[in-house]
């Protein structure tokens, strides 16, 4: 198991702040809109060195997509920032007629997705919006797992023309990934190679599926661990060339197993490569208040819950 | 003035029996406010907005217009294509299979003029504002036009719009009501009573001036009225007062024609009311 090591916690929205106050000082078209919570999606360094540029819609998400899809008549590159909750489900009309439709290069980020937001409890705590945008024609969805690859994902999409919604989050988490990498759009990132078991994660379940390889080496499972950031367009190619060599799959998200990227990998393996399957994701519930650790023990999304996961699906392997 | 009222009026006529051809040949579409909005949409791209029909989605330097009921489809596409955007013959593959010519206006099959997908309601307002910022931030002074329903004004998305523009000084907007108190179900005043529209919206901060939208030369002046309070730091709106159906005797001030088609005697009826000007498509 290669070895993974890190110097300090940070939470992924910051890499979203940072990556946006990079992106804006590349690109004058870049322009940020935030629904009353600039503070929380760490847009403040944007703002205040692009005043101009950064437009405060007040608490009104369905309001902020339909300005974000018309400011890219004319060329400018909208970036809208609120929780994951009021970015997808509040407002899925208007992402689907006026920005996926319409085809407009407006860039949804959105942060606090999943169990991992804490405190606030179920209200808050979207586990549907990765399914929600993956349904929508020519949405690309990316989920990164760390502060630097969020950081890398949010440049990358500036560059990129057409609709994506970016989903990071609240906690500080392990940064481990290479501060200097070079994000692609739907290219797979293989974590470590191994035989035995393919394990698929995205977002902040990337941690620990290397935590649960390393316990899974020291019980003489060599786990094959792929980190896909972009759940759509979902790079087949890198998940179908692990499962010929491993046989079998446990797929790790934050989020409902109904329309995740589990289901995502499910559909591909179906068609192309059967295969046994296990599902680290939330079943099919909303969440509640506690802290965020407290709530991934809880709903099963935890190491030792993928090393189980892993051991079954090897089980299930004819 | 680019046209005269009668050639205005003229172009109006032969408007109007696109709309019912159009909406007579699929046996589909929404020809109540597509007639009642005929003199405005025709006002708009043959005398009011600096435009061009060689069409650039990004719209630099000219005026822009944004349909937000855009079930009215019919009126907006006969203008279009009589402005020059696209083949009139076209018309004729409204809401068929594989046409540009939509049910709702869409941007994904490529058809030129529009810049939106609008049909779910209440959403053009936003867009507009949209495009009018960046107008600003790219120093166009060229202008941005909507057009929203009375009824569409159910839809809340519109009030989180009509709150912002005024507090965000977005004076390069123009939006226009189409004011008939109508809606599918019924009278607006049963449905859902929109009350008082001048005030609501003045006192939200917008300057509202009032115009008769079945009255060329009315619509014609109300909007270059418009056009001189723009750049004073409120949004403008236009209560535009239209009658449902307007140019044919049986449609007229009834919601019953917002969504059906006219048979084959309807359709001669409406036509014989309406003198062809330019030539059918």
């Amino acid at each position: 198991m290669k070895k993974y090591t890190y110097s300090e916690k940070k939470d992924t929205r910051s890499g979203f702040g940072a990556g946006l106050h990079e992106a804006g000082q590349k690109n004058p078209d870049v322009v940020a809109l935030c629904a009353d919570l600039k503070g929380s999606l760490k847009m403040d360094a944007f703002a205040d060195e692009f005043p101009e540029r950064f437009i405060q819609i007040g608490i009104a998400e369905a309001n902020m997509i339909g300005i974000a899809a018309g400011m890219t008549i004319g060329g400018k590159i909208p970036f809208t920032g609120t929780f994951a909750n009021f970015s997808t489900g509040r407002v899925y009309d208007q992402i689907r007629q006026s920005v996926a439709y319409s085809n407009k290069n407006v860039k949804i980020c959105a942060s606090h997705a999943g169990l991992t937001l804490g405190e606030d409890g179920a209200t808050h705590q979207i586990l549907e919006d990765i399914g929600l945008m993956k349904m929508l024609p020519g949405m690309v969805v990316i989920n990164p797992c760390d502060y630097n690859q969020t950081k890398a994902a949010t440049l990358a999409i500036a560059e990129y023309e057409g609709p994506v919604y970016l989903r990071f989050g609240r906690p500080s988490i392990p940064v481990f990934t290479d501060p200097d990498q070079k994000f692609e759009i739907g290219k797979a990132w293989m974590v470590n190679e191994g035989t035995d078991v393919t394990i698929v994660a995205t977002g902040h379940m990337v941690w620990k599926a290397i935590e649960a390889g390393e316990q899974l080496a020291a019980l003489g499972i060599d786990a094959e661990i792929i980190n896909i950031h972009t759940i759509k367009p979902l790079d087949e190619e890198a998940i179908l060339k692990s499962l010929k060599k491993t046989g079998c799959v446990v797929t790790c998200e934050e989020h409902n197993k109904f329309g995740g990227l589990g289901e995502s990998v499910a559909r591909l393996l179906s068609t192309e490569l059967p295969s046994p399957q296990e599902f680290v994701a939330v079943n099919d519930s909303f969440g509640e208040s506690g802290t965020p650790d407290q709530l991934m023990t809880k709903y099963g999304l935890d190491t030792i819950n993928i090393v189980e996961a892993a051991q079954k699906v090897i089980k299930r392997k004819k | 003035m680019k046209h005269t009222i009668n050639e205005l009026e003229d172009i109006v006529s032969q408007v109007r029996r696109d709309i019912v051809r159009m909406v007579h040949g699929c046996q589909s579409g929404h020809p109540g406010g597509s007639l009642g909005c005929a003199e405005f949409l025709t006002a708009l791209y043959f005398e009011t907005m600096n435009h061009s029909t060689d069409f650039k989605m990004d719209g630099a330097g000219e005026d822009l217009f944004f349909l937000s009921n855009g079930h009215i489809s019919p009126v907006f596409y006969s203008v279009l294509a009589r402005s020059g955007y696209f083949e009139v013959s076209e018309l004729a593959t409204f809401r068929k299979l594989n046409s540009r010519v939509q049910g709702h206006p869409t941007t994904h099959e490529g058809l030129p003029g529009i810049r939106i997908a609008s049909g779910s309601l209440g959403q053009g307002m936003s867009v507009a504002i949209g495009a009018a910022l960046t107008k600003k931030l790219n120093k166009d002074h060229s202008l941005v036009f909507s057009l929203h329903g009375d009824g569409e004004l159910q839809e809340g998305q519109n009030w989180e719009a009509i709150m912002f523009a005024p507090h965000n000084k977005v004076d390069n907007l123009i939006s226009t009501i189409d004011y008939n108190g109508q809606q599918i179900d019924g009278p607006t005043e049963k449905i859902l009573s929109l009350e008082n529209l001048q005030t609501k919206f003045e006192a939200f901060g917008w300057h509202v001036i009032t115009s008769n939208g079945n009255n060329m030369e009315d619509i014609v002046k109300a909007l270059e009225y418009a056009k001189s309070l723009t750049g004073k730091g409120r949004p403008i709106l236009n209560l535009m007062s239209t009658q449902m159906g307007y140019g044919v005797d049986f449609m007229v001030g009834s919601h019953k024609w917002h969504g059906t088609a006219p048979n084959d005697e309807q359709l001669a009826s409406a036509l014989s009311q309406n003198k062809e000007t330019l030539g059918d498509y």
